[in-house]
């Protein structure tokens, strides 16, 4: 199908993408990798009247080290981001979650930038960047600011990236050594969305759990996380039981929708089912 | 044996030769002509306007903005069109009462399914058509939806069409009692000890094709040639002239290479009448390409029946009867062999079982859906499901086995020909040595005992094996047979050889391929019976100019029917290359030989002319024999005496998580007899893509609507078709006992994957879970639905069919079902 016509800008730096947005007219969008927006467009539930493309904005492309954190750029591809030894390292949750989305052909073109703003419920990366206390750092005409990911997933599909803006990169606080992590996805076909998917960070001290950080995938608009099984987890003994009976309270205060795929009565069963699959495998249990 | 005698030794046979197939390259690069790739001097391109409802009346029709839309030549609404259109043919009327409401191409008065076509536009460019879609105003007044079979036939339901009397187009009745093929089907119930009735869905599928439909059409003169991603330009050619009024010799049709059918693109499409409509007026050449949105929603679906299904038995297991009644969704309209879907499973009900008593009913239903119409199957895999399905629960009622159970009542080996009571005779087969092997590639009593064992420790993930057996009627088909079934046209197939100067050698096949494989085995068909080699054969195909005669490809009728022509022909080449070479040799016709390409006199070695020396001397004539025409060229056309019964069994062990619900095949064997194996590689890659489609109707597709009738899953985001990272290793094996009504022996591979795989898969997930209480699943099973079933019991019930889980841009675009969205 053939999206309805729109004017197209390419820019080169942050500055002139800036720029070519606030020149754009009514409705400008953004193009990062696509996988997201060409479809809609091709559908015409778009029909943005420019297109910038953020293709060539090279200095939003990579990741870098910037004392205790890493620093995502939104132009990254899931590709580079899997191949990336930084994220190996210090996020190894972030590649694990973006392992699980689409297949090869979309992770060679999608973003982690344009996955973050696009902010599907049923999209991987938002509950990772979520539990793991992401920055994010947005450009505008009036500069740059930084949103801590508890602020930035406002509603469906809505972030705090404004009108006029743009999200330049999104920096990790790094978590090593003691930190176990494990993406636990649930979806029917292997290059599907979440139906329901479970990010958990897990600290151990000595036959302990000290410290968890639980995001939770497609259970309401935007993405949660699952602050009750993370109290009832903290000081925990790290054993199965203490763990199922932490998980069972992984649904408290989510507000999952009902699809095709799952009706929102199953979708909160599900979540305690992964949340403890979840934890287990990141404490090594 | 020395080098010498080696090099001058027979070549080894072409048929069983697991070759690649010829095609590929072409096909798979797309360095070949597909419909959408060709271009015409002033080409224009059509894009359809397309109903956003299901049910209504249109009030009126705006064009006015569409016309004046840069780039747009023309634009046709139904009433333009309403009295040249005619109506879509529905070649099966399956009972003398038949009602048969009309089928329009383009919607005049009244839609009756979302997505049917309103206003066609033609424009200079396909990117000016699409843009003027959105400026066409059209008014609906709705109509009352009518969408479940089970309450369209009730007394009072709503009409789809309110010309007709009720929703039920036919009803179709086959009593084996009454024909004389089987006992009172009443009495054996009557007298039954044992009784099983289920309710089975099965549900509306996608045919899904990988090239959506396409069509050009070239007017010259009086003349048209329609290019179409078809399967079936042969039947296209008659029914087009017949609706359009162009006389048959004025139309030609070309089919060039076609990615894929399924039975989907065995049809009249609207569009590949509106083309020719509108290349009629307009005198210009014009293309129209679906996009994937159109493709799903508004191409023929299939499946789609409600069964009701009673079994009798006696107390030892030995089976009495059975009964069928079937609710069967015509959606719409009645197109091409729609209403004959339903009835091609009728006789195979009884499977491979030896029933003395068999009752068959069943009702076409229209609904506000797309129409359904032929898919891999058709009625095959429906009968299949309900038979394989019933057994295994009356199995449980009995307490019984359920391989035992089917053993005890399956045909033996030594009574074929059987005529069963559905009055079908049962050309060879063996179905314990067919089992018993699938049985042994599975492990199966390793997977028993470690299915015991998951019981006793209350293991999270449970596993279940589940047995399917099956047979079909292939090699569609005996022409008389379909004449006394009311079918719209026979079931033979022709062939033609032509013998090349060169001594290359041209197949033409009316059996066109839409990625069968057809170039391949017909070259080895060829090159094993004239003794040429594999390389010097092409096949032409698809081109009603160049094959003339032929009834295309579905039904795994091609090798059975159009490759038995082929061989037919090849003899009659033989035949007067004999006179040529016996003139030339200055021999007697008794005195020769003819084997590996070469005629030579008995007993005189080395006195030998190639067949393909014979075609140069043919072509030039100079010596030719008294009184013969110059040309050993031949053509047959086969018409099969009888059906073909290929059959398997099919065995498949599933892992199901009961704390999710979700379902993994763990092993899948199946052992199949597809009679003489003409390309290993071929029937294996058969296989393959039929246990793929099998395996998705039991677990993942789905055409779900909503509540008014739109199509939810309209893209394949929500209408789910696995990919190789989906399922599992299949191990497959053969067993071969040659049809014996065909000179090749074929029994036809097309669809037999897709048949017995289905219920296979859904009673191993059964068997995994019935000591938790579940009897039934619905299909797909997906995760929800098998939680479902085990936690709450039923089998697992409606999808939430209001939201789709496509994407959106913004949260004002959040996941809407939008009807007409293309
Ligand atoms: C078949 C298929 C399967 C998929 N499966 C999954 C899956 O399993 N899991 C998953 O998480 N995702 C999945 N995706 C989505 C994939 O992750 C996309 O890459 C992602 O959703 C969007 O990233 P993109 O770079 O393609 O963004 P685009 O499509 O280019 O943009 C998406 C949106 O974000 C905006 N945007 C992008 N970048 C910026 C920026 N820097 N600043 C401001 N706005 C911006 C755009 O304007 C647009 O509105 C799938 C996609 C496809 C096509």
């Amino acid at each position: 199908m053939i999206p309805a016509p729109f004017e197209y800008a390419r820019p080169t730096t942050v500055d002139e993408a800036l720029q070519a947005i606030a020149e754009g007219g009514e409705d400008v969008k953004v193009l990062a990798g696509g996988q997201s927006l060409i479809p809609v467009m091709r559908l015409r539930l778009a029909a943005p009247e420019t297109v910038v493309d953020l293709g060539r904005v090279t200095e939003l492309r990579g990741v870098r080290e910037e004392d205790d954190a890493i620093v995502v750029g939104a132009m990254t591809t899931h590709s580079d981001v899997l191949a990336d030894p930084l994220i190996a390292q210090y996020a190894p949750l972030v590649a694990e979650a973006t392992a699980t989305v689409a297949d090869r052909q979309v992770r060679h073109r999608g973003t982690f930038g344009g996955a973050l703003v696009h902010a599907d419920p049923a999209g991987d990366l938002p509950a990772v960047a979520l539990a793991l206390d992401a920055e994010f750092v947005i450009a505008g005409p009036q500069g740059r600011r930084t949103v801590p990911a508890a602020d930035f997933f406002v509603d469906y599909l809505t972030t705090a990236v404004e009108e006029g803006e743009l999200l330049v990169e999104v920096r990790l606080p790094k978590l090593a050594g003691s930190w176990g992590m494990h993406y636990e996805k649930f979806n029917r076909v292997a290059q599907a969305w979440s139906i329901v998917a479970v990010a958990a960070a897990v600290r151990r001290e000595d036959g302990h759990i000290a410290e968890a950080r639980i995001g939770l995938t497609n259970m309401g608009p935007t993405p949660l996380r699952a602050r009750a099984v993370e109290q009832a987890l903290a000081g925990a003994e790290a054993t199965q039981e203490a763990v199922a009976a932490a998980a069972s309270h992984a649904a408290e205060g989510t507000d999952p929708s009902s699809d095709l795929n799952a009706q929102a009565d199953y979708r909160q069963h599900l979540v305690t089912v992964l949340t403890r699959r979840a934890v287990s495998t990141a404490a090594g249990l | 044996m020395t080098a010498v005698e080696e090099r001058t030794g027979a070549p080894t046979p072409e048929i069983g030769k697991a070759r690649r197939r010829k095609e590929d390259a072409r096909l798979i690069t797309g360095k070949t002509t597909w419909t959408d790739n060709m271009v015409l001097p002033g080409m224009l391109h059509l894009a359809v306007v397309r109903s956003p409802v299901a049910h209504a009346r249109i009030t009126s029709v705006d064009v006015e903005a569409v016309r004046q839309a840069p780039g747009v030549v023309a634009v046709y609404t139904g009433r333009d069109l309403a009295e040249e259109q005619g109506s879509l043919p529905c070649a099966w009327p399956v009972t003398p009462e038949m009602v048969n409401p009309g089928h329009p191409s383009i919607a005049v008065d009244q839609v009756n399914h979302v997505g049917e076509a309103v206003a066609v536009i033609v424009a200079r460019s396909k990117v000016a058509a699409q843009d003027a879609v959105e400026l066409a105003d059209i008014d609906y007044e709705p109509l009352p939806v009518v969408l479940d079979m089970e309450e369209a036939v009730k007394d009072g339901a709503d009409l789809v069409h309110d010309h007709t009397e009720s929703n039920t187009s036919y009803h179709f009745v086959f009593d084996a009692g009454e024909m004389g093929t089987g006992g009172d089907t009443e009495q054996a119930f009557a007298e039954a000890d044992v009784v099983v009735s289920r309710r089975l869905v099965q549900q509306r599928l996608i045919p899904a094709f990988m090239e959506p439909r396409s069509v050009v059409v070239q007017p010259q003169g009086d003349n048209y040639t329609l290019w179409s991603s078809t399967q079936i330009p042969h039947i296209l050619r008659v029914m087009a002239a017949m609706v359009t009024g162009i006389p048959e010799h004025k139309l030609r049709v070309v089919a060039p290479d076609v990615g894929g059918g399924f039975g989907g693109k065995l049809q009249v499409n609207p569009e590949e009448i509106l083309c020719l409509l509108i290349a009629r007026r307009l005198g210009k050449p014009v293309k129209w390409t679906e996009t994937r949105s159109e493709s799903l929603m508004t191409g023929h679906h299939g499946r789609d029946q409600v069964q009701y299904v009673d079994v009798a038995a006696d107390r030892e297991g030995n089976l009495k009867g059975l009964r069928v009644r079937l609710l069967a969704d015509m959606g719409a309209y009645l197109r091409l062999v729609t209403p004959g879907v339903p009835i091609l499973g009728a006789f195979m009900f009884i499977g491979i079982y030896k029933f003395p008593a068999y009752r068959f009913e069943c009702d076409g239903v229209f609904t506000n859906k797309v129409p359904t119409d032929a898919y891999r199957g058709a009625g095959r895999p429906e009968a299949t499901f309900a038979i394989e399905r019933i057994m295994d629960e009356l199995a449980v009622e009995l307490g019984m086995d359920p391989l035992e159970l089917r053993r005890k009542n399956w045909i033996q080996a030594s009574e074929f020909p059987f005529t069963t009571a559905a009055g079908l005779e049962y050309d060879s087969g063996d179905y314990e040595t067919a089992t018993q092997q699938a049985l042994d590639l599975l492990g199966y009593d390793a997977l028993r005992a470690e299915q015991q064992r998951r019981r006793e420790s209350n293991d999270p993930v449970q596993l279940g094996i589940g047995i399917s057996t099956f047979t079909e009627m292939c090699g569609l088909a005996p022409s008389r047979v379909l004449g006394s079934l009311s079918y719209g046209a026979g079931g033979w197939e022709q062939a033609s050889i032509r013998m090349l100067p060169t001594g290359k050698v041209e197949v033409v096949t009316g059996s066109t391929p839409h990625g069968q494989g057809h170039e391949t085995a017909w070259s080895q068909l060829v090159a094993d019976q004239l003794g040429v080699p594999f390389e010097d054969i092409e096949v032409l195909h698809g081109d009603t100019a160049i094959s003339s005669r032929g009834m295309d490809t579905y039904g795994s009728r091609s090798l059975v029917v159009g490759g038995s022509a082929v061989v037919k022909a090849a003899d009659k080449v033989i035949a007067k290359a004999r006179k040529v070479a016996a003139h030339l040799l200055e021999a007697s016709e008794d005195d020769l030989d003819f084997s590996a390409g070469s005629f030579s006199v008995r007993g005189t070695p080395g006195s030998g002319v190639s067949i393909q020396e014979i075609a140069l001397a043919t072509f030039a004539s100079h010596n030719f024999p008294e009184g013969m025409e110059p040309s050993i060229d031949a053509d047959a056309t086969f018409d099969p005496e009888n059906f073909s019964f290929p059959h398997g069994t099919h065995l498949c062990a599933m892992e199901v998580d009961t704390e999710t619900g979700f379902v993994k095949i763990r092993k899948y064997a199946c052992v199949d007899d597809v009679g003489t194996i003409v390309n290993p590689l071929i029937v294996e890659g058969q296989v393959h893509g039929g246990l793929a489609q099998g395996i998705a109707q039991a677990l993942y597709e789905e055409a779900v609507y909503d509540a008014d009738g739109n199509l939810t899953t309209g893209t394949f985001v929500d209408y789910l078709v696995p990919a190789a990272s989906d399922l599992p290793h299949f191990d497959t094996g053969n067993t071969v006992h040659a049809a014996p009504g065909n000179p090749i022996g074929a029994k036809g591979v097309g669809e037999a994957g897709c048949i017995a795989s289905t219920p296979a898969v859904v009673n191993a997930a059964i068997d995994a879970v019935r000591h938790l209480g579940v009897t039934d699943i619905r299909m797909p099973l997906t995760p929800e639905r098998v939680w479902r079933a085990i936690h709450a019991g039923g089998d697992g019930g409606d999808r939430a069919s209001a939201r789709t889980n496509a994407q959106a841009v913004d949260s004002s675009d959040a996941p809407s079902t939008a009807g007409g969205a293309q």
